[in-house]
């Protein structure tokens, strides 16, 4: 295995990548107890359409997190219930653009990781077992129905693109999840999970040689072909809609304000723009921002409000999101402000500062298991080194996030989305 | 290597300071313990708001988030938990470890001393904490009472709790009432202020790569000016009670798509002298962990929901069973959570089923000793309920715990309220 240093976060990283395509990352962690593995596909809901030698396949919405639900399932069992009574805490998740299982443990690390590799590998679906876990999601869907936090992120995916399957929920409708056969969970899986299209990441006091001698015994030796995908036309650089409202019975009015980020970034490129971004965000609305300030002392919002970069499938945006008595007054405010940093630029001691703040944010971002696995796999997945955080972010001039403001925190790339309170008793 | 060391650092302030080099950024928190009460709940949560807007040296949030960017993104926050019937609150700060920054930052001195003037120091006018932060974080903390309901999972089960705790301070919500926080006055919270500082006990968790002696230091630096009366408020909570109405249902409407059916238990004879290790196996096996019975039955064998689970209040001596559930499934679960549980009680505990659960609780145990907060979680738990047993030793027991001490806990386990959030009636539409 190949061994990096990277002095500037304290870490050192293992990585190989075997014959049949897969890449493989080992976080060594002296002095504690727990083990991390993390398995991840390059495959999440906004899949839907891919290419499969010459011929475009769609399916429905809600097969990737179908699929992550059913992958559990074995021939002899459940490898949820399995890894659990072995002593881990096991479980998985399904973003727009990736399915991930993972699983945490002290003691047995050797036999859970074979078992997560294997069950993860190994489909095995029946009709029955499809339409039992129909039930199950159809409760889940119906859960998150009534989480506005849901409601209102797919709100403004819908406000911003006008194709793009983002604007989608990734665990479907009840209608599209009806859909789902045994055949189209293989189908799928044949595609997404041969090791070429996943990453491996392994944090916590192990062996690295280990690990990938046991992936090489376990995994398929081919390698897939990378499916192509299809996220829709074009999308213009204006969002589909600026305005979406709806009630809900919530308390408090929230709101959720998003800017279109131009084309499609990968790479290194990528790495630095998700700093350039998410500085501007805090230049202009972050904790230490005047604006954030006065909209706190006016009451115009509280400490929910946030912001982030966010980049899925082939796509970036960037969101701010709180709740507020008058959304409509934190998105005037907000477009003020932005006019006024575009023309006068940003102060460079706050923005000395918010690089110190935010080199100390990197650091926190590799203090835990989790968000290494899932920084790494992500990074790889879109072709930048996740170590490189700091040397990326030390790159980022105050130029570069005053341009970034003047040319994509513009009205037109500009949509809020909004819940507000039902008003029934 | 982690030590762990508990000391007196001043009347009644009691430091847990965890030593490890782990972590690459530590956690520290301040904790005010005093009864839960009506009459005081709103004033503690709002009291640590307001104390975080300003001090003499940054009067205004501009100036303290300046302060804290400096500091490396180090971040302090007002906390409020409720550990049964007392209300712990005070602030708590994330901090990036000062190994990672160059010599001389001195990160962790300057943020205690910043959550020192933050307790000691802060923005007045004529004496009075100022009025414009007061009404502000009323405001604040009046929203926030009003989004509880966002999340209709643990909004349910504190509706459950109001019922089924009604005559006792349980009841009392940690955040306070919004006609509570709306009666408050810069007077009323000034005073108030001085008799939480003064009058009650302080539990100082640190988790970090500082020694004892480094953060006694810097925090006797900043508490200096604490006031300290010779005695604290006596804190208890009733953790033996009995059903006063066993099986008393209880409904609420709202506009929701799924039923949340939540159960609420009292853990009867097994609080006397609590055996923690099998309270937690106990609770693993019936609904905790992904192969309890609850897990099994009520979601993977029947479908009939995408969540059934169980957690123990230890403070308090319940359990809660909390699920969502379709609205005409109502009556299907609760007969499928009463049978499993009646089976904990008549010993049909297979061997499978125990070691499992045993496994899950060692092993989540173990994985909060990996994560600064989990550490001070654990830590801060045992302070409240005075406990002395480390967490490996509960890891320890709980490797041993016996089938007939699981079931010997169900069988203690007595029903006390269920309760129903529903759909509103078409009339209430």
């Amino acid at each position: 295995m190949k061994l990096k240093k990277y002095e500037a976060i304290g870490e050192e990283v293992y990585t190989e990548t075997l014959s049949n395509g897969l890449n493989i990352f080992v976080v060594p962690k002296k002095g504690f107890s727990k083990k991390y593995a993390f398995f991840a596909t390059n495959y999440g809901g906004a899949d839907r359409r891919f290419k499969v030698g010459d011929t475009w396949i769609d399916t429905p919405e809600g097969v990737a997190h179908f699929l992550e639900h059913k992958m559990f399932d074995t021939k002899d069992g459940n490898a949820l219930a399995e890894l659990s009574a072995n002593g881990a805490s096991p479980n998985a998740f399904t973003s727009s653009d990736m399915t991930a299982y993972y699983f945490q443990c002290i003691d047995k690390f050797e036999e859970n990781f074979k078992i997560l590799l294997s069950f993860v590998s190994v489909p095995y679906f029946t009709p029955e077992s499809v339409a039992k876990e129909q039930g199950i999601i159809g409760q889940e869907i119906g859960m998150t129905d009534d989480q506005p936090g849901y409601s209102i992120y797919y709100s403004l995916m819908k406000c911003l693109y006008s194709y793009n399957p983002l604007r989608d929920s990734v665990a479907g409708t009840v209608e599209s999840i009806g859909q789902i056969t045994d055949k189209t969970l293989y189908d799928c899986h044949k595609v997404f999970y041969h090791p070429s299209n996943m990453a491996l990441c392994v944090v916590g006091n192990v062996d690295p040689d280990e690990i990938v001698k046991t992936a090489r015994e376990i995994l398929p030796d081919t390698r897939g072909q990378y499916p192509e995908r299809d996220y829709g036309s074009t999308e213009p650089d204006g969002v589909s809609s600026p305005r979406f409202e709806r009630a809900m019975d919530v308390g408090m009015p929230m709101f959720m304000i998003g800017f279109k980020h131009p084309g499609d970034t990968q790479g290194e490129a990528l790495q630095k723009t998700t700093y350039v971004a998410n500085l501007a965000l805090e230049a202009v609305a972050g904790s230490s921002s005047p604006l954030y300030s006065r909209l706190y002392s006016d009451g115009l919002i509280n400490k929910q409000f946030g912001t982030e970069f966010e980049t899925v499938t082939n796509r970036s945006h960037c969101v701010l999101s709180g709740e507020s008595r008058d959304p409509e007054a934190v998105l005037s405010a907000l477009t003020e402000e932005i006019l006024k940093v575009s023309k006068n630029g940003i102060d460079s001691g706050l923005f000395s500062r918010l690089k110190k703040a935010y080199t100390g944010l990197v650091l926190r971002n590799f203090n835990s298991f989790d968000s290494i696995c899932y920084n790494v796999a992500t990074a790889y997945f879109k072709g930048y080194d996740a170590f490189q955080a700091i040397d990326a972010l030390n790159s980022v001039t105050k130029n570069d996030v005053e341009e970034y403001i003047r040319e994509n925190l513009t009205p037109e790339k500009c949509a809020m989305a909004v819940i507000s309170p039902k008003n029934s008793q | 290597m982690q030590t762990v060391k508990k000391k007196t650092i001043m009347p009644n302030v009691d430091l847990t300071c965890i030593t490890t080099d782990k972590f690459k950024a530590g956690y520290i928190t301040i904790n005010f313990i005093s009864p839960l009460s009506k009459a005081t709940a709103a004033k503690n949560a709002l009291l640590f708001r307001v104390l975080r807007r300003g001090t003499l040296n940054y009067p205004d949030m501009e100036s303290i988030s300046a302060r804290l960017d400096s500091l490396y993104g180090a971040s302090i926050e007002a906390i409020n938990r409720k550990k049964g019937e007392a209300q712990c609150v005070g602030l708590a700060a994330d901090l990036i470890d000062d190994s990672f920054v160059p010599v001389g930052e001195n990160i962790l001195e300057n943020t205690i001393a910043l959550m020192g003037e933050m307790i000691l120091a802060p923005v007045t006018h004529g004496g009075l904490l100022t009025a414009e932060y007061v009404e502000s974080e009323k405001a604040n903390l009046i929203d926030s009472i009003k989004s509880q309901k966002n999340d209709k999972i643990n909004y349910a089960v504190d509706l459950m709790i109001r019922s089924m705790c009604q005559d006792e301070a349980y009841s009392v919500p940690r955040l306070g009432t919004e006609s509570s926080v709306s009666q408050i006055t810069p007077q009323s919270l000034t005073k108030h202020y001085k008799e939480l500082i003064a009058g009650s006990k302080v539990e100082i968790i640190y988790v970090g790569s500082g020694s004892l002696s480094r953060v006694e230091a810097a925090l006797l630096n900043a508490l200096s000016a604490l006031p300290r009366r010779n005695e604290a408020t006596l804190v208890t909570t009733d953790i033996v009670l009995t059903p006063k109405k066993p099986g008393n249902e209880v409904t609420d409407r709202m506009d929701v798509n799924q039923g949340k059916l939540t159960i609420g238990y009292r853990l009867g004879k097994s609080m006397l002298s609590p055996n923690y290790a099998a309270l937690s196996v106990f609770n693993a096996v019936f609904g905790g962990a992904v192969t309890s019975k609850l897990f099994m039955n009520v979601r993977e064998k029947l479908s009939l929901c995408y969540y059934a689970s169980s957690i123990i209040e230890k403070h308090k001596g319940i359990m809660i069973v909390y699920s969502g559930v379709d609205f005409g499934n109502f009556a299907k679960a609760l007969d499928e959570i009463t049978r499993q549980l009646d089976a904990v009680k008549s010993g049909e505990i297979t061997d499978w089923e125990l070691d499992s659960a045993k496994k899950s609780v060692v092993t989540s145990l173990k994985s909060r000793l990996d994560s600064a907060s989990g550490l001070e979680d654990i830590y801060f738990d045992n302070a409240v309920a005075d406990i002395a047993v480390s967490p490996e030793e509960l890891a320890v027991l709980a490797g041993a715990v016996t089938a007939q001490e699981v079931s010997a806990i169900a069988s203690n386990v007595e029903l006390d309220t269920i309760h129903y959030l529903t759909e509103k009636g078409d009339d209430q539409k």
